[in-house]
């Protein structure tokens, strides 16, 4: 395995630690989809986009949008372990006047559009790669979207225009976690057939697993390859990725750890990065 | 003055125009490119134009991505599904996003007559100058729809801006209006007795009634607020200073419109009794716009009435 691959995996934890603090702090926030998308934009943020301080809102930059504008915590974390923001703004989460809220706004560095309601960044992402495109530049444009967030029809108007303009320029990543906030998303709306679907809208469609490092980043260089479609990656990821009480259930959607699970949480999230060879 | 343009044909001229020489210039159309009389733009610049289909939400998240990769982008859709339908795309990916989009709402107000209320868009006004960061625009003949355009080019903020189907009387006499100011009313008239405050098409019918008032000794003072949002606060309480009555005129539900926002004004800073001529809080009676405006006295006979108090 190449060394990049264990290094990130530790940062992973690291980033988990950092979500783990913010909302243990604020007592607010979304850690179950935190931690299923972590690695998502660990992946992204590390390997596959040049978005950085220097680089960020430049021509010839990559655009990212964090459609689940809910895990925002995460993005909070990687955008502070990439020098956009500061200890004192992760601090600050949530609290009065903060410009850290609990959803992704362009008031803070590092983020391009504002999302929280579910259901417009795709479309969002479109309008970019439609740029892109007219300028010829060789950007991406990344969303990711949450699986309870297909349910919205406004995914499937941005969905179909992305097909109609075959924009090669945009990856979708659905964090796949099967979980959402009153339960699973098969019992709440189904996603049967769900690459299918994809494909009819005339998407090029990976399936990978969306806690695993190396298959990400793997996953993300296929999607460059492909030249006449946009490629969308489901990415199968456990909600609350990282620490084994909350993997798996829908009441971590937004539970606040008590005092007790959250020195469980630093324990196994230390242990676990200690462990990574 | 009789005219055979449309204000939304003067969007389009004026946008090509621009587009001729500033590749950042984006229009996009949700299958609305012939009713939004975009298809001569959309012909000559398909490098510059998006059609996105019938998805109007779409339309206005898609709108914004341009815009925050440094496109100066126009949408336009049929007003009652772009101020509804995409109130929250307006909301998230225009206003708060903060990006360059102006949404140009087509056929506003009652201009689709008889198709009925899911065409009719009286509540746009409400709509959109309820969220912060938009601005809100209703150009009343096609002169200031071009230098409103021509202003509008010029700045990032976003906007929205309503224009009517059908051809509307010249108001002002050439596109070169003294004083046009994208953000300010119009003095049209000088009148010592009412104040009478119109917006849109609705401008026409105001003036014309000034003209017949002043035969029966009423002196009416006009003002064409052809920015809603930010309203001209300055210019309405010096027009109001010295009358004894205002009325608002406008092609919008009662509520939350023109008519919402003077009062709302004067009642805080130059109390006097306003009126406010509005469409009903009803779907409207089957008509064309003429039938309808006359129908509840928003033309020129029915601001007379109202002014006089019969």
């Amino acid at each position: 395995m190449e060394k990049k691959y264990p290094e990130l995996q530790r940062k992973s934890c690291r980033l988990r630690r950092l979500v783990l603090d913010m909302v243990f702090r604020a007592r607010a926030g979304h850690i179950g989809g935190d931690y299923s998308v972590c690695d998502i934009l660990n992946v992204l943020y590390n390997l596959q986009m040049n978005i950085t301080p220097e680089t960020f809102g430049k021509k010839g930059t990559d655009h990212f949008i964090l459609s689940k504008g809910h895990s925002v915590e995460a993005l909070y974390a990687v955008l502070y372990d990439k020098g956009f923001l500061s200890m004192e703004d992760l601090e600050s989460f949530s609290q009065f006047g903060s410009k850290l809220i609990g959803h992704p706004n362009n008031k803070v560095p590092g983020i391009e559009m504002n999302s929280g309601s579910l259901g417009h960044g795709l479309s969002v992402a479109v309008g970019m790669a439609l740029a892109e495109r007219m300028d010829r530049t060789d950007s991406r444009v990344y969303v990711v979207m949450g699986d309870g967030e297909l349910a919205e029809g406004s995914v499937w108007e941005g969905a179909m225009a992305a097909g109609h303009y075959k924009l090669s320029n945009l990856c979708a990543v659905i964090d796949r976690n099967g979980l959402q906030i009153s339960g699973t998303t098969e019992e709440v709306m189904s996603h049967a057939n769900l690459d299918a679907r994809w494909r009819s809208f005339g998407w090029n469609v990976l399936r990978t697993a969306g806690n695993d490092i190396e298959k990400l980043d793997r996953a993300f260089e296929m999607a460059k390859e492909c030249k006449d479609k946009p490629t969308v990656i489901i990415a199968e990821t456990t909600k609350g990725c990282g620490v084994s009480f909350m993997e798996n259930k829908a009441p971590w959607h937004h539970r606040v750890p008590t005092q007790e699970e959250y020195l469980l949480a630093v324990r196994e999230l230390e242990e676990k990065e200690a462990s990574i060879q | 003055m009789k005219n055979n343009i449309a204000n939304r044909a003067v969007i389009c001229d004026v946008l090509m125009e621009h587009a001729a020489r500033d590749r950042d210039i984006v229009v996009l159309c949700s299958d609305s490119r012939g009713s939004a009389s975009l298809a001569p733009f959309a012909d000559a610049f398909p490098d510059q134009f998006v059609e996105v289909g019938i998805a109007e939400q779409s339309l206005v998240s898609t709108a914004a991505g341009l815009a925050r990769c440094g496109k100066k982008v126009y949408a336009a859709s049929p007003a009652s599904f772009l101020s509804t339908r995409s109130i929250e795309q307006i909301k998230v990916d225009v206003a708060y996003s903060h990006t360059n989009v102006k949404l140009i709402g087509i056929s506003g107000g009652v201009s689709y007559g008889a198709l009925g209320m899911t065409h009719h868009s009286a509540q746009d006004i409400a709509a959109v100058t309820s969220i912060p960061g938009m601005r809100v625009f209703l150009p009343s003949d096609r002169h200031q729809t071009r230098c409103l355009f021509e202003a509008l080019l010029e700045d990032d903020e976003p906007a929205y801006i309503r224009v009517g189907r059908n051809p509307v009387e010249d108001l002002y006499p050439s596109d070169d209006i003294p004083g046009f100011s994208k953000h300010g009313a119009t003095l049209l008239r000088k009148g010592d007795d009412v104040l009478l405050i119109a917006t849109g098409e609705l401008v026409r019918g105001a003036l014309d009634a000034a003209a017949e008032l002043e035969k029966s000794g009423i002196s009416c003072c006009v003002l064409d607020v052809h920015c809603i949002k930010p309203l001209d606060e300055q210019t309405i309480l010096t027009a109001a200073a010295s009358v004894k009555r205002v009325f608002t005129i406008e092609e919008h539900v009662p509520f939350g419109g023109l008519g919402s926002m003077v009062s709302q004004l004067l009642g805080e800073k130059r109390p006097v009794p306003v009126r406010n001529l509005t469409l009903p809080d009803a779907p409207v009676i089957t008509g064309t716009s003429p039938e309808i405006f006359a129908y509840y006295g928003l033309d020129c006979a029915g601001i007379c009435k109202a002014v006089k108090g019969e």
